[in-house]
């Protein structure tokens, strides 16, 4: 399987960025934090647009850069994809998705007819870069990166410049690059909702260094990373869909641990859906609660308690009696937390009071 | 021979001998302008500022000045001339090939000038992009950074062609005053003068007058498009 091994050490006045990483070479890895954290140069070190002298660099067990050996950027099979889509102002639509492939010797990932197709830019072929809106340009980049057929595709923030509308367009066309290709993407955001929708694995970087990285469930769900100690703090789920009822407009779907009833407007038994609960609407009780209009109460173990401030905790608990499921966060305050005499290893229950469900797409072929 | 109501013949050879420097010069500093532009525009060492200094002397310096420098280096006992005579090339003085030489050096900077703002418009970005789409350096310049630079280019060889038939001090100190091999159009004017032939020196004169303004309303009435897209 293809892994990618990165470590870069490189000073700047002001700023020095300082990783040592290892990616698995599926997938999307977000890499996470703040402007100015170093996300971008990182990226820019791994396409070779920025020099890091004391670095490594193998993908796919090919090496890229170490002491001895320098790929330069133009012979690095990637795509990288700009946060302006940067389009070539004296070219075609058409001129820029060919300008990269006609320097590849065959199309093994994706053919012109099929990039079109993918990003709908059938009706732009003619069109001078001035002449489309900040999304269609969005989609010329990622079509004009996807068709020089790299191994790696490293995206930059490509839709921090868009606005709601634009961005709402994309997102859709990235997932579709997750789920058709095998083609490891290494996205940056600063977006928690993007990074929930998008990713498979999580790096966090802040002040040129990385501060988390694992599977995505397992960096949300970890109560010391800064993710759970963000007001929008969520974990995000694979589940399967385990049953439909149509009489309340719920679905049933299974999660490692347990089942938890989602409204869905269209699910079919059997699919893979990625879920999302927010830390805030989780709260835990010792005691199974009686009746209530909260539709999922899920016996759970706390697992690990964090303070947020002096008012407020976030622990995680693992679903399950036996506490080996999928984790959640659940924010409280410490009076209740303290009042309840909660601690690690003790069996709760957790009550959630709203689950949300992705857009749907097939993930069954995924781990 | 005087012409009654035309430019004489020598008059006219004149200004093909003028027409032909421009052109020659003009390729020239395209061909060697063109990268000192670019390293310029692109380069981050501390070097570039007296390289610039350099470049834009002539912009300064009395043609005269240049023109006395280049003829002592185009000498018998300058290295330039020891390199003609090494060769067994007749002696750049008075030759139409000192000419170019002494020109193109002294056009430079309106070559150079243009084509770096022209380049440090074009940035990092598109070269980069074009890196990650697989064109190596060379190929990126052609693809991407001349297609982008491409008003530049036309303003540097306009200005180069028009500053080369306007000088005079330079052709002086380096070509003399030969018919057909030197004398240009500037040259002719001032032999007119000396000879009192102010019928001839007028005709002469309002064609470099016409022509400096035509070019330069060319330069200024065309604008290219503001830079968008991307």
């Amino acid at each position: 399987m293809a892994a990618i091994d990165a470590h870069f050490r490189r000073d700047w006045p002001g700023f020095s960025l300082d990783v040592d990483l290892h990616l698995p070479g599926r997938g999307v890895t977000a890499l996470f934090g703040h402007s100015g954290s170093g996300k971008s140069t990182l990226l820019r070190c791994i396409a070779g647009l920025e020099r890091a002298p004391q670095g490594r660099l193998a993908v796919d067990s090919e090496v890229w850069q170490d002491a001895g050996r320098w790929v330069p950027t133009h012979r690095r099979p990637i795509g990288y994809v700009f946060q302006e889509a940067s389009l070539f102002a004296h070219l075609s639509v058409m001129g820029n998705l060919r300008y990269g492939m006609k320097r590849v010797s065959d199309a093994q990932l994706v053919s012109l007819d099929h990039a079109i197709e993918l990003l709908g830019l059938g009706h732009l072929l003619d069109r001078k870069p001035d002449r489309l809106s900040g999304g269609e340009r969005q989609r010329v980049a990622i079509g004009r990166a996807l068709l020089t057929q790299p191994k790696l595709l490293l995206m930059d923030e490509p839709l921090s410049a868009l606005d709601r509308g634009a961005k709402a367009e994309i997102l859709p066309f990235i997932e579709k690059l997750r789920d058709h290709f095998a083609l490891p993407i290494i996205y940056i955001s600063h977006d928690l909702a993007e990074v929930e929708r998008l990713a498979d694995h999580v790096v966090l970087i802040d002040q040129g260094r990385v501060v988390g990285a694992g599977p995505l469930a397992d960096v949300q769900s970890d109560p010391a990373s800064p993710l759970a100690r963000s007001r929008e703090a969520a974990v995000s789920l694979r589940g399967v869909v385990e049953a439909i009822d149509a009489t309340f407009g719920l679905i049933a779907v299974a999660v490692a641990g347990g089942r938890l009833l989602a409204p869905a407007p269209a699910a079919s038994v059997g699919e893979a859906r990625r879920v999302h609960i927010l830390a805030s609407a989780v709260s835990l009780a010792r005691e199974k609660p009686g009746r209530s209009s909260i539709l999922n109460v899920l016996p759970a173990r706390v697992v690990a308690m964090n303070p947020l401030d002096a008012v407020e905790v976030v622990a995680a608990v693992a679903l399950g009696e036996d506490g080996e499921g999928a984790r959640l966060l659940a924010r409280m305050t410490r009076k209740s937390w303290e009042e309840l005499g909660l601690a690690p290893g003790q069996n709760v229950y957790a009550q959630v009071k709203s689950v949300s469900l992705d857009a749907g797409r097939a993930e069954g072929a995924k781990n | 021979m005087k012409g009654t109501n035309m430019l004489t013949d020598s008059d006219l050879q004149a200004i093909g001998l003028t027409v032909r420097l421009a052109g020659v010069v003009t390729m020239i500093l395209l061909l060697f302008g063109t990268p000192i532009a670019w390293w310029l525009a692109r380069a981050k060492t501390s070097w570039k500022g007296p390289i610039g200094a350099v470049v834009a002397l002539p912009l300064v310096l009395p043609p005269s000045v240049l023109g006395f420098y280049l003829l002592l280096a185009m000498g018998p006992h300058g290295p330039v001339g020891h390199l003609t005579r090494t060769l067994g090339i007749e002696p750049l003085p008075f030759t139409f090939r000192g000419l170019v030489l002494a020109s193109a050096f002294y056009s430079l900077p309106f070559m150079v000038q243009p084509l770096q703002t022209a380049f440090e418009a074009v940035g990092d970005r598109p070269l980069e992009v074009a890196a990650t789409l697989r064109a190596s350096p060379l190929d990126a310049f052609f693809t991407v950074a001349a297609p982008l630079a491409a008003p530049g280019f036309l303003t540097a060889s306009i200005l180069t062609f028009a500053h080369t038939i306007g000088e005079f001090g330079v052709v002086l100190m380096i070509g003399g005053n030969l018919p057909g091999v030197t004398r240009v159009a500037s040259v002719q004017i001032y032999d007119h003068v000396e000879a009192l032939e102010y019928t001839q020196a007028h005709r002469l004169s309002a064609v470099m007058l016409i022509f400096s303004f035509l070019t330069l309303l060319a330069l200024y009435a065309w604008r290219p498009n503001p830079k968008n897209g991307g």
